[in-house]
């Protein structure tokens, strides 16, 4: 579905037409007919419900291509992201620590640095500047390499790829190679890591790699999964929520002009849920009839949750395609909802309220240097965002 | 107000901690929650139902 011209930040309005009809709708997708859950309760009941897989084997997952999981000795495990409890939260579990709160709250002091000295560099370089490539790509990009413990000058090779591989216009080989080229790079790295275990998330992998309770395809499975994440995700909320904010001026200066931690909590929340930019859906299957008010969910059928329509819903959102960053949007399901929403969270949190609670403020006549009809939205991205954008001040 | 929690299902996500960290804390090995008291004070109990609303496990249960 394809958003309206000139709304770069709204859903489809045929997902809005969708969500007025009824909260699930059957859409055909992919030569198959699909639920369409277009509300935001009846997303989260059904996306915490068990019944529901994320096994992209399983008959009635939601596909564009035949599923082929990579065999014995190809290539890095699947991740758990693909996978259902319990091997899913066995894997998860064994990365969930540094993802504390606390721990990440530690944090705090590096990131700020970082996003001061990339603010440094900024200033004192040309203008314009590609906001992404000088600064949304390099923060979480810089934050993961440190938590994860890879090298950070490999940047350029996991950030090409991963951009290959989100990219849905791209041949599924291309998408393929480049999944399987940072596959075969954390490979390695796990391989380095089992030699020299350093203090950081791959090391403690590689060590339960040699306790045997996890295989070295699976810990590069992992690593795949939480580097991408890691820095894709997040890039893309530094430089379209900035693009977002440029084109609210009254909700910028609300950052510009506070130091309040709880006002600028308040704005990431708010921009997470108005932005939503995990656009395609989460998908599952069914594997047992659900009866669910008053209909009947088959077994080997398949359902789609775009969430950026759930975080637009008037009746739990008022007013929802208004951007207000003093609302209170906490509730919104921009991770996703049940045992599979997003593990790096309380990272993301941090590393967008350090960027908006620090950027405009440093640079506050901060302004596109293109037009907004210019902007390269990733309209074919598997996570949605810009290609670049180009600003000055 | 009585507050349980559900170790096996929760998924370490943490928001309880943002939401009431007076109520709720993590386990140090894998960020399991861990309930600090089970019968918090009445001041608290916004916090504690907005933390039962986000936790995405549905491991939080409030009894009012």
């Amino acid at each position: 579905m394809a958003r309206a011209a000139g709304c770069p930040f709204d859903p489809p309005p045929k997902l809005r037409e969708l969500q007025d009809e009824a909260p699930l709708v059957k859409v055909d997708v992919f030569g198959q007919s699909v639920w369409l859950v277009t509300r935001y309760d009846e997303q989260r009941r059904l996306m915490s419900d068990p019944r529901l897989s994320s096994d992209v084997t399983k008959p009635g997952y939601p596909n564009q291509q035949p599923v082929q999981l990579p065999k014995d000795d190809d290539g890095p495990g699947i991740g758990f992201i693909l996978m259902d409890d319990p091997e899913h939260a066995r894997l998860r579990r064994m990365v969930t620590a540094p993802f504390m709160i606390k721990r990440v709250e530690a944090m705090r002091p590096q990131v700020q640095k970082i996003v001061d000295d990339l603010i440094d560099d900024l200033l004192a370089g040309p203008k314009p500047v590609d906001l992404v490539q000088a600064f949304a790509l390099p923060i979480p990009s810089l934050v993961i390499c440190q938590l994860l413990g890879v090298p950070y000058e490999d940047h350029d090779f996991f950030q090409v790829n991963s951009s290959i591989l989100l990219r849905t216009t791209e041949t599924i080989e291309a998408r393929n190679k480049a999944r399987g080229n940072i596959g075969g790079y954390l490979h390695e790295l796990m391989g380095d890591k089992l030699e020299n275990p350093k203090d950081d998330l791959l090391s403690g992998l590689a060590e339960r790699v040699r306790a045997g309770e996890l295989s070295r395809k699976d810990a590069a499975g992992i690593g795949v999964l939480l580097l991408i994440a890691g820095h894709e995700t997040t890039a893309n909320m530094i430089a379209l929520g900035t693009l977002a904010l440029l084109e609210h001026p009254d909700q910028l200066a609300k950052l510009r002009d506070t130091d309040d931690p709880k006002l600028i909590a308040s704005a990431v929340e708010e921009l997470l849920r108005y932005l939503n930019i995990t656009h395609n859906g989460r998908r599952r299957a069914i594997l047992e009839d659900i009866e669910f008010d008053g209909q009947i969910l088959k077994a080997g059928e398949g359902v789609i949750f775009p969430n950026d329509i759930a975080n637009r819903d008037p009746e739990m959102f008022p007013e929802p395609d208004t951007l207000d960053l003093t609302r209170d949007a906490r509730r919104h399901v921009a991770f996703g909802f049940g045992v599979h929403q997003c593990l790096g969270q309380p990272l993301a949190r941090l590393e967008l309220q350090v960027v908006y609670g620090t950027l405009y403020r440093r640079i506050p006549t901060l302004r596109r240097a293109i037009e907004l009809d210019e902007v390269p939205f990733k309209h074919d991205g598997a996570v949605y965002g810009v290609y670049s954008l180009p600003v000055t001040w | 107000m009585k507050v349980i929690v559900d170790q096996d299902k929760c998924v370490a996500s943490g928001q309880c901690v943002t939401a009431a960290m007076d109520v709720f804390d993590q386990r140090d090995e894998d960020g399991i929650v861990v309930l600090l008291t089970d019968t918090p004070p009445d001041e608290l109990a916004v916090d504690v139902h907005q933390a039962a609303a986000v936790c995405p496990a549905l491991a939080i249960v409030v009894e009012d």
